[in-house]
């Protein structure tokens, strides 16, 4: 049995871990508007690029002399995983969700005899899959030097896979990273992103109006597909900022609520082995004075 | 008439107005565009859009980089990968 002292102690760190948990809670919900808010604001431009694509797609056959970012290879030997990750850690099991669901298409395509390669975003993948897969990382992307990952750095990701992709290092890549649902909810999703999946031919608009292109279909196109690919890596960024403050949110909501319950069970702890010690003290007094 | 002028980027919304014309850097030459131009595609080289809010006012230049400019029934939107104001 803990001696009083002890048991006080414990709830305090205990009280004290709440007030932690409580306030990350709160950091995470005002940085959850913010992300929301961010996600909402690269709408716009998604939402008209991929317009776009759509009806010069619906233009175009794809053929031989297509861009090779829209045709592919002609090979599908070499997968490259494009996982993206948090910096930070407090915020429950988003990250292994995450590193699961690529370590499951790992194994899947390493099961079909292909090869697998990882290029990482964010810091806290890096260990699951530096152990299980040590020689098959290309590239760790860092951004802890940037408080949220932006544009920027989507530009530079897609430059990278880009650059890779020409050099051909891979035939195939797929992306990784968490879809906003809600503050609960935060689906594990994989994406393939190169060669880039030909977008659905939207309804065409404009009436019957033939659209002028300068310069010509495809080369707007290919000056267009390293855009998409940009907009699209940022836009899961951007998903994965939000599930990860919606995460955070959820874990230190648990974590605050547990504290708590542990704090009362602890307090009528600490009450019962009170009384128990004035009980005995009262037991001892009444037995010395009937004594004598 | 009045030409409604979208300047979106992936970050947001930048401009969304009416205005008078709009010349635009395209890859293959300068062009303007007013109110009821026909529907048009081009890419932008990197440099300036000058927006005439009125017919004889003086222009506004806004820098842009990694741009696209689409000409539809609902006027011009430009898409840019950076903006400066």
């Amino acid at each position: 049995m803990a001696s009083l002292k002890e048991l006080k102690g414990r709830i305090n760190s205990v009280k004290s871990t709440q007030k932690i948990t409580k306030a990350k809670q709160m950091v995470a919900a005002a940085k959850l508007r913010k992300a929301q808010a961010a996600a909402e604001s690269a709408r716009p431009y998604a939402a008209r690029l991929a317009e776009v694509m759509g009806s010069l797609a619906s233009k175009i056959t794809v053929s031989e002399n297509s861009p090779k970012l829209l045709a592919g290879t002609g090979s599908d030997q070499v997968h490259l995983l494009v996982v993206a990750n948090s910096d930070k850690g407090l915020c429950g099991a988003f990250n292994s969700n995450i590193v699961r669901a690529a370590r499951a298409k790992a194994k899947e395509l390493e099961a079909q005899g292909k090869t697998v390669l990882f290029y990482l975003i964010g810091r806290k993948g890096r260990a699951v899959i530096k152990r299980e897969y040590p020689k098959q990382i290309v590239h760790m992307f860092d951004t802890t030097g940037v408080r949220e990952a932006g544009f920027n750095e989507a530009e530079q990701v897609a430059d990278e896979l880009v650059a890779m992709y020409d050099q051909g290092k891979f035939d195939i890549a797929h992306l990784f990273y968490a879809k906003f649902r809600s503050a609960l909810v935060q689906e594990p999703t994989s994406q393939q992103i190169i060669p880039v999946p030909a977008p659905a031919a939207g309804a065409v608009k404009g009436g019957d109006a033939v659209t002028e292109y300068e310069p010509e279909e495809e080369e707007i196109l290919a000056a267009l597909l390293p855009r998409y690919l940009k907009t699209q890596i940022f836009g899961a960024l951007l998903e994965n900022a939000a599930s990860e403050q919606g995460a955070s949110m959820t874990a230190m909501d648990n974590a605050t609520r547990n504290a708590g319950d542990l704090i009362n069970k602890l307090t009528i702890q600490y009450n019962r082995s009170r009384q128990a010690a004035i009980t005995t003290e009262l037991v001892e007094i009444i037995a010395g004075a009937e004594a004598l | 008439m009045a030409l409604h002028f979208e300047l979106v980027t992936p970050a947001k919304l930048v401009r969304s107005e009416d205005v008078h014309m709009v010349v635009v850097p395209g890859t293959e030459g300068e062009f303007g565009v007013l109110a009821g131009h026909a529907p048009f595609m081009s890419t932008i080289a990197d440099g300036a859009l000058k927006v005439y809010k009125t017919e004889n006012g003086a222009p506004e230049e806004i820098r842009i980089t990694g741009g696209f400019a689409e000409v539809g029934d609902a006027g011009l939107t430009v898409l840019a990968e950076h903006v400066e104001a």
